[in-house]
């Protein structure tokens, strides 16, 4: 358990001392999801409608941004394999890493996507929705990338391997997420909103404790072959 | 295991190899013709599609390698991981482009069939999406497979994938039952039997049967011939040392 709060205090002072690291993934969220309006034209019915697939999708691909940062940098200064010597268990060291990761690109993808939510044209009832399947989505993200991380360690072109092996594994997801936002959005009683969204996020939260099972074992396979 | 670690040895195996690939491609040549002339020829139209139910004949047969493939690659993954079993990496290596070439097949027929019976050339259903997703993922494995420098890490790596990626298949499979789409649901590997006439489930299976065997002989040609290179190798490095 310390060897896990060290991993995940080491890694959040190194982001907020590299304070650009940290708001790049959140600018890029933010801007790209500007460009819809510039692109569609700026209906607020159309938007409003769009505006769970356009999140779901931009957070998706600012997540894929910052996944190469997970592993790579502690990998190549070496200070990677003294965190595995020095780690009870590799599995825990990956779930420390990935929610290190999650706390500096997951949560402030949270926190903006109301933002966007409010320009977007979305109802307050939609943009809770949002967060709760966010809460439980990103999460997922972080640990299905964290496998791609480990895979790709020493790999040539590693950065562009990323996307391909991720953004497959991702869809279940984005489906589930954009589901969650739809049904709340279309239930016609008000009452109804948790109930429509449930089964979306039930799947979503079902989704998560596969990765969470998954990611340590897979990453821990693939970061032993790699420090080998 | 002891079976299993005989044929561990590339020169037994390639002895096996040598006498089974006659049968093998015989067997694929045999029913590819049977096939092909049963379906093309044999078989009624349907009574609905016309003449264009024949597209199924390639279309059903690709759909089931393409998941065929895809869990032989995660077994021989398995193998590779645990065993460390020197062929199961070189089938799982060789397996990859035959299976992404299957599931681009049956994506290419699947399209073709949609455009006269959907009207459209694709729809985001349910299963199209998810076989998709399957190409991706052959795509990634086979990239991830030469990223490296070394063959072995590679290997290790595109082996951990293949067993990650595995959970699309049962997806791929229920898909059709779990959500209602456009695409029709199992009927020929259901519980209560196939639902489909013996005149056109013959022609179907057998098409089924010359696709499995078409895939060993091309398997074990590349196997073969992954064997015969890293032999060569050896004797080019024996002749260099020695001059």
């Amino acid at each position: 358990m310390n060897g896990f709060l060290n991993i995940v205090s080491k890694d959040l002072r190194l982001a907020l001392r590299q304070r650009s690291d940290l708001t790049m993934a959140v600018l890029f969220f933010i801007l790209t999801a500007m460009l819809f309006p510039f692109g569609l034209g700026p209906e607020p019915n159309l938007l409003a409608r769009i505006a769970p697939g356009i999140i779901w999708v931009t957070a998706l691909l600012s997540v894929l941004l910052s996944l190469e940062r997970i592993f790579l940098a502690d990998y190549e200064d070496g200070s990677l394999e003294q965190l595995v010597l020095s780690c009870a268990s590799l599995e825990i060291a990956i779930l420390a890493k990935v929610l290190a990761h999650w706390l500096t690109t997951g949560l402030p993808l949270i926190m903006a996507a109301p933002l966007i939510a409010l320009l977007f044209n979305m109802d307050t009832e939609a943009i809770t929705i949002l967060l709760i399947a966010m809460l439980l989505g990103t999460p997922s993200l972080s640990l299905i990338g964290a496998i791609a991380g480990t895979l790709t360690l020493g790999a040539r072109r590693g950065g562009v391997l990323i996307p391909l092996l991720v953004l497959p594994l991702y869809i279940p997801t984005l489906i589930f997420g954009v589901g969650a936002i739809d049904a709340a959005m279309n239930s016609l009683e008000a009452g109804a909103v948790i109930a429509n969204a449930r089964p979306h996020l039930l799947l979503l939260g079902a989704i998560l404790l596969v990765s969470l099972l998954i990611t340590p074992l897979a990453g821990a396979a693939a970061l032993k072959q790699a420090l080998e | 295991m002891s079976v299993f670690h005989r044929f561990a040895n590339p020169n037994r195996f390639l002895k096996l190899t040598n006498t089974v690939l006659p049968w093998v491609s015989g067997i694929t040549v045999v029913s590819l013709v049977a096939g092909l002339y049963m379906a093309f020829f044999t078989s009624p139209p349907d009574y609905q599609q016309g003449e264009s139910v024949r597209i199924m004949y390639i279309h059903v047969p690709s759909a089931w390698m393409a998941m065929f493939i895809y869990t032989s690659i995660a077994i021989a993954s398995v193998c590779s991981l645990i065993w460390r079993h020197p062929l199961a990496d070189l089938a799982a290596k060789a397996s990859a482009p035959i299976g992404a070439g299957f599931t681009f097949l049956a994506l290419a027929t699947g399209s073709l069939w949609g455009k006269p019976m959907w009207g459209a050339w694709w729809v985001w259903d349910a299963r199209l999406t998810s076989v998709l997703i399957l190409f991706f993922l052959y795509l990634g494995h086979m990239a991830l497979m030469n990223a490296f420098e070394e063959q072995e890490r590679g290997n290790r790596a595109a082996a951990i994938l293949a067993i990650v990626g595995f959970v699309n298949i049962p997806i791929i499979k229920f898909s059709v039952d779990w959500w209602n789409t456009l695409h029709q649901p199992a009927s020929v590997m259901r519980a209560d039997g196939p639902s489909i006439d013996p005149s056109m489930l013959w022609p179907l299976l057998i098409m089924g049967l010359a696709f499995k065997f078409f895939y060993l002989a091309v398997l074990l040609i590349k196997i073969k011939s992954e064997l015969i290179e890293a032999k060569l190798r050896k004797y080019r490095r024996a002749m260099v040392d020695s001059a």
